[in-house]
């Protein structure tokens, strides 16, 4: 058993915070929240539409990104929010660069531009900060803020603060 | 119509790929490799040449088995897909048109010149053409099965290859028979029932890893 006994709610504005140290479960119960695993016990209710954000970018490497992208958004039915999620994430530039030229912290926010264009209520970021600047961590701050102005939901698996405002905290692995 | 998308997105990667013209180069590669191994006995090649095209046809579908979901698993493509509600079931069933169409196409393209390197005449190779149009779409299921099984293992490829073969025989003897009557209708039975196991078998074998 991984974890038991951990039980929340996250209101509309609201954000979650995963705190613990590696293995503790924390990208567990986000694979749990986005549907990738079934729980052993206990249930998951509400969220609608949600959007996960992994270690993995599933970007394909001879793609262009912003055709990738487009897929994506296509699939979320959100082409017309892509190009606002993609300068907000600063990979605007980025879109005619197949992915397999992309740094790494380019592959994040690429990752993180597909969350935001989702338009989904529910964010599910495993460490989305990993290999970020600070400048991209503050292009990602200044998104999640938008995200829970507009009445959306967070839940981020991190190490240390990301600078979310006024999150849950919940401690895995004590 | 995410059906079509998610076929169009597989086509658009298979023709980025070498997955397209790999297959091809070795489906007449093979064909071209029989004359010299057989010698050039033109009634016996004439004979055999049938068989040699389904066998290289079926070697050709057995190719890209590693690209089929392997990549897709590895690089997240699969949660994300999943994290959207998708069914795995519909998410198999469109690569198993892509990649039928992937590599069908360009197969029957490149079937007059291997009939013309094995020695076949207009009317075998006509007969010919109409039972691998028939049979593919079981060799692709076929494919789709294994590698949803074997993505993630080492060396899945080559597992791949001792699941589909011995599951591919029916579809190589009617297929091979398909001058005699009622052959191609039980090719097509056969791609039927392949067919329509394999998206559920596929998105079994994916859910489980």
């Amino acid at each position: 058993m991984l974890f038991e006994g951990v039980d929340f709610t996250v209101n509309p504005g609201g954000a979650l915070v995963l705190e613990g140290p590696n293995g503790s479960g924390k990208s567990s119960l986000l694979r749990l929240l986005a549907g990738l695993l079934e729980p052993a016990g206990g249930n998951i209710s509400g969220g609608g539409a949600r959007a996960y954000l992994g270690h993995d970018a599933a970007l394909k490497p001879r793609l262009p990104l912003g055709n990738d992208l487009a897929y994506w958004a296509r699939l979320d039915d959100g082409l017309d929010r892509l190009p606002a999620a993609m300068a907000a994430m600063n990979v605007a530039g980025l879109a005619a660069v197949p992915c397999q030229h992309l740094s790494a912290g380019q592959r994040r926010r690429a990752g993180l531009a597909r969350v935001v264009a989702s338009g989904a209520p529910l964010w599910l970021l495993d460490e989305p900060t990993a290999g970020l600047d600070a400048a991209s961590e503050q292009l990602l701050v200044a998104a999640a803020a938008q995200h829970r102005a507009d009445g959306g939901m967070i839940v981020a698996a991190v190490h240390g603060d990301i600078g979310l405002m006024a999150p849950q905290l919940l401690r895995l692995g004590q | 119509m995410m059906f079509v998308m998610l076929v169009g997105r597989d086509l658009r990667l298979i023709a980025r790929s070498p997955a397209l013209w790999m297959p091809v180069m070795f489906f007449v590669l093979v064909a071209a490799l029989f004359p010299f191994a057989v010698g050039p006995d033109a009634r016996l090649l004439g004979r055999i040449a049938p068989g040699i095209i389904w066998v290289a046809a079926l070697l050709a579908a057995l190719l890209p088995v590693e690209t089929l979901f392997a990549p897709d698993l590895e690089d997240g493509t699969i949660d994300q897909l999943a994290s959207r509600g998708i069914a795995m079931e519909v998410v198999a069933a469109a690569r198993l048109t892509a990649h039928w169409l992937g590599f069908t196409v360009p197969l029957l393209l490149a079937l007059p010149v291997a009939a013309v390197l094995v020695g076949m005449d207009g009317a075998t190779g006509w007969r010919l053409a109409q039972a691998l149009l028939l049979g593919t779409p079981a060799l692709a299921a076929l494919a789709v099965i294994a590698a949803a099984l074997t993505a993630g293992l080492r060396g899945g490829g080559a597992l791949a290859g001792l699941i589909i073969l011995p599951l591919a025989l029916p579809v190589l003897i009617f297929g091979v028979g398909a001058a005699t009557p009622g052959a191609l209708k039980l090719l097509a039975a056969s791609s039927l029932v392949a067919v329509a196991i394999a998206p559920f078998a596929a998105a079994a074998a994916l859910r489980g890893e």
